[in-house]
């Protein structure tokens, strides 16, 4: 299981990349690795605007169906168009090709775990 | 806690994860589901089944005390032949379905599922109570562990281990044999795949030695361990029903599309047949059909079917996924008769979308 430590995390096992005033937004190893093989994803219309846990999207896998919530106030600017096609890149590069989101970020993102926090958070789910 | 197979410690070695399936701790994947499912299909999948239940049913009465419990004529199973066969109840709502192995003119094996097994074995004594029966039902769930090895090459692989002619057992036969030089076991060409193989019945602590052997005698025709997550994909690609999905206590099996194992013509006066008589006389209305997904979705459990416009609710889906095997969203699904011609168009509700799709013939996957 990895957890880069340049990213930031949830308790919804999202990750973020902070750039300035745009987060890059992806789901993690281990929640990649809890659904299996991803075989559908739904990402939103560019230019939503999005509240903290509002759901952005739904990425499936054969067995199970799982929402994906948004970490924090924003904007999005640009999604990953290409998994739609190829959901699979999910399982494969979870933290840098299957990126999902962009969001301009309307405020300071929150209550977002760094790696070791969120490394000794995913030990407790076991 | 959840119950464990006498394989559990194989699961885990094997990196099975773990859930909790029916009161059963049971691996719902190993490696990945996909690729469990798609060695099943193209070499052989082993899976640990030890959960089902088994019942014991002896006696000189044991013949007519079955012809009254189920829907299928047991008169016509010769020993060493297995039936596909429902238990019903008085109103001929579902209890559940299930495999009946003769293995002696008054002596049966009843294969039942692991989250029934208590209600069936209960529902089976009460019938029993009915009438003065000569026979006996015994709980055997405890002393059998049962082993599948499903696929192309199951037959092949399994023969390796045992002395029993596997070439002389048909589809829904069995043999009592030997395993793994010389563990005692019913050897049945029966699954829930689609695929050619057996299902093996050992004693409950021989399971992990046969296990292991299969696996290691399967290694080079590309054997993989399944779990519970490819066990469901593969039956549902040959639209078999899964009680809780398809068949329910509040689904009669006419309605399940399992008239062929209801013998309403036997003499027997067998539980739940008043009931269906009459809802064969007032018209059975609705049945179960396989969808493709025209469009991007998949459709689940629960989700209303409405007709092609999006207007109406017309039915719902009773188990979808996507397909390993085909690489397409499919689904069973309830919807009315006179809608369910192949070819007609619906559409299906996904949160809120309304998905076009369309009734295909089934199975879904046909054994090339």
């Amino acid at each position: 299981m990895r957890f880069p430590a340049e990213l930031k995390y949830t308790k919804d096992h999202e990750w973020l990349k902070v750039e300035g005033k745009i987060a890059t937004i992806g789901i993690t190893d281990h929640a990649q690795s809890a659904l299996g093989d991803i075989v559908y994803v739904d990402l939103p219309k560019v230019g939503r605007e999005l509240k903290p846990h509002d759901t952005f999207g739904v990425v499936e896998s054969i067995k199970a169906v799982s929402d994906l919530y948004s970490p924090t106030a924003g904007k999005v600017v640009e999604i990953n168009s290409g998994l739609i096609n190829d959901p699979a890149l999910i399982n494969r590069d979870p933290h840098a090709g299957a990126w999902m989101i962009k969001m301009e970020l309307s405020g300071e993102a929150t209550g977002l775990m760094d790696a070791a926090a969120y490394e000794a958070y995913v030990s407790t789910l076991k | 806690m959840a119950k464990r197979t006498a394989l559990y410690d194989e699961h885990v070695r094997l990196g099975g994860r773990m859930i909790d399936f029916g009161g059963w701790d049971l691996p719902v994947q190993y490696t990945g589901l996909m690729e469990e499912h798609l060695a099943c299909r193209n070499a052989a999948g082993l899976f640990d089944v030890s959960h089902m239940g088994e019942v014991h049913v002896e006696g000189p009465d044991a013949e007519s005390f079955l012809n009254d419990l189920l829907t299928n004529n047991v008169s016509k199973v010769a020993i060493g032949q297995a039936q596909y066969s429902v238990m019903c109840q008085d109103d001929g709502g579902c209890v559940d379905d299930l495999i009946i192995y003769r293995r002696a003119q008054d002596k049966f094996l009843v294969v039942v599922n692991a989250s029934n097994d208590d209600k069936d074995f209960a529902w089976m004594r009460e019938v029993l109570s009915r009438k003065g029966y000569r026979c006996t039902l015994t709980h055997e769930s405890a002393n059998y562990s049962q082993i599948a090895i499903q696929g192309p090459k199951a037959a092949e692989i399994l023969q390796a281990l045992t002395k029993t002619d596997l070439s002389a057992i048909k589809t829904y036969w069995f043999a009592e044999g030997t395993v793994c030089g010389g563990i005692p076991a019913i050897l049945a060409r029966t699954g829930y795949t689609g695929e050619d193989g057996f299902e093996l019945y050992v004693n409950w602590d021989k399971a992990p030695d046969v296990w292991r052997a299969l696996l290691e005698a399967g290694k080079v025709s590309g054997i993989a361990p399944c779990g519970l997550g490819a066990r469901d994909t593969l039956r549902l690609e040959m639209k078999y029903p899964l009680y809780g999905h398809e068949i329910t206590d509040k689904i009669h099996p006419l309605d399940a599309g399992l008239g062929w194992v209801v013998k309403l013509d036997k003499p027997n006066e067998f539980v739940g047949k008043a009931a269906l008589i009459s809802a064969k006389e007032k018209g059975i209305t609705r049945t179960l059909v396989g969808l493709r997904m025209l469009d991007r979705g998949i459709p689940r459990q629960g989700y209303a079917i409405h007709d092609a416009e999006g207007a109406e609710r017309i039915g719902e889906v009773t188990s979808g996924t996507q397909s390993p095997s085909l690489k397409q969203a499919i689904a069973v699904a309830f919807i009315p008769k006179m809608l369910s011609a192949i070819g007609t168009k619906v559409t299906v509700d996904i949160r809120g979308a309304k998905v076009p799709a369309e009734i295909v013939a089934t199975p879904f996957y046909k054994r090339s």
